[in-house]
């Protein structure tokens, strides 16, 4: 499982990326924004994407929809993980197709019960 | 300048102030004196005259720039919120990080102590020191320790998931302090802007209002106070089910 960590804050990332290796996730790799992100996704066999919303450069919501819009990408499993809280920006970010929606400060479990939800939907998605 | 006392009026009243003052003519000294004292007081009315007007056009200058009253009004007291916010939220963050330290040094040490207990006695049944009556009863001992470490470890484990997960706040106030940043400079704008103007008395009122506000909010920092924001990862789920998520 190859994930891809996206956020414009280090420290952010290091704690993601050490809560996916507690939850077994060991192969990860690191973006700070949308454009950093999108070609990384382009060229490497990723698994999911984490990432965050307000960033400097390209946000988290127009990456979610250049995945969606990329062929090679549109069934990525996405979960978004930030401080954006407005109902109307959670209801743009289902509408673009998120996979799970996680606000900050967040807990371990809370991470691993989301990553958890879009896994079982997408294999019941698979079996049906 | 018409508006201060010329030397010419001074001169004259001057002259006939000595010329009196010669002649020793009271009344007329005083007489004198009074006028040039009306010369100085005209002068003083005519410049509060003229400060008065300058006041009032900076004042309406003031109100022309909403600008500077939306921040006076709202974008201050609310950035010092976000900064008190700032605060609370290292404060939590720090006695989270202390308490796992807290709770994680005396089970360490404890388990140095114990270790270094089993492994002295260890070392002489390594050397044959050991009877079987004593030997039995450290091999009781290494069997419940094992397991102990195994339990305690994992204590360890999750405190130090606890401290790592504390250092979200980073995150979270460097969103809030970019925005106190990005407000000052607005400030700092505003004021330089409000000093060219009264500096070169151009009034301008097209001030360029600032309509398309950033649409991302960052960190909620009193999420209860607003409907149009949820509260918790509940209130997310919640919404997102709604949705059919």
């Amino acid at each position: 499982m190859k994930i891809l960590i996206v956020d414009d804050f280090s420290t952010m990332r290091r704690i993601i990326k050490n809560l996916l290796r507690d939850l077994g996730f060991n192969n990860t790799s690191e973006a700070d924004d949308g454009n950093t992100a999108l070609p990384i996704l382009q060229s490497g066999n990723f698994d999911f994407l984490v990432t965050d919303w307000n960033m400097p450069g390209m946000q988290g919501i127009d990456l979610l929809k250049a995945v969606r819009a990329d062929p090679k990408l549109v069934k990525l499993p996405v979960l978004m993980v930030t401080a954006e809280s407005k109902r109307e920006q959670i209801i743009e970010a289902a509408q673009a197709g998120v996979n799970g929606y996680i606000v900050k400060p967040f807990t371990a479990v809370t991470l691993k019960e989301k990553i958890d939800k879009i896994f079982e939907r997408i294999e019941a998605g698979a079996q049906a | 300048m018409d508006t201060e006392i010329s030397n010419k009026d001074l001169l004259t009243k001057a002259q006939a102030l000595v010329r009196e003052v010669e002649a020793d003519n009271e009344d007329q000294i005083s007489k004198v004196l009074d006028e040039i004292a009306q010369l100085r007081e005209s002068t003083l009315f005519q410049e509060i005259g003229k400060m008065t007007r300058e006041l009032h056009d900076s004042l309406n200058s003031f109100r022309f720039d909403t600008r500077i009253a939306d921040l006076a009004e709202h974008d201050i007291p609310d950035a010092k919120e976000r900064l008190n916010y700032v605060i609370t939220m290292t404060n939590q963050a720090a006695h989270r990080t202390l308490t796992a330290v807290e709770e994680t040094i005396p089970i360490s040490e404890n388990l140095e102590r114990q270790a270094n207990d089993l492994n002295s006695r260890w070392q002489r049944l390594v050397r044959k020191e050991m009877d079987k009556q004593e030997f039995k009863i450290l091999s009781r001992e290494v069997s419940e320790f094992l397991p102990f470490v195994e339990q305690q470890s994992s204590k360890i484990h999750s405190s130090l998931s606890d401290v790592m997960i504390a250092q979200d706040y980073q995150d979270i106030t460097g969103q809030i302090i970019r925005r106190v940043i990005s407000l000052v400079q607005n400030v700092e704008e505003n004021l330089v802007s409000l000093i060219r103007m009264s500096g070169q008395k151009v009034l301008s009122n097209n001030q360029a209002s600032s309509s398309n506000k950033p649409k991302l909010e960052g960190p909620q920092i009193n999420p209860q106070a607003r409907a149009d924001v949820v509260n918790d990862q509940d209130d997310v789920d919640d919404l997102l089910s709604s949705l059919g998520f």
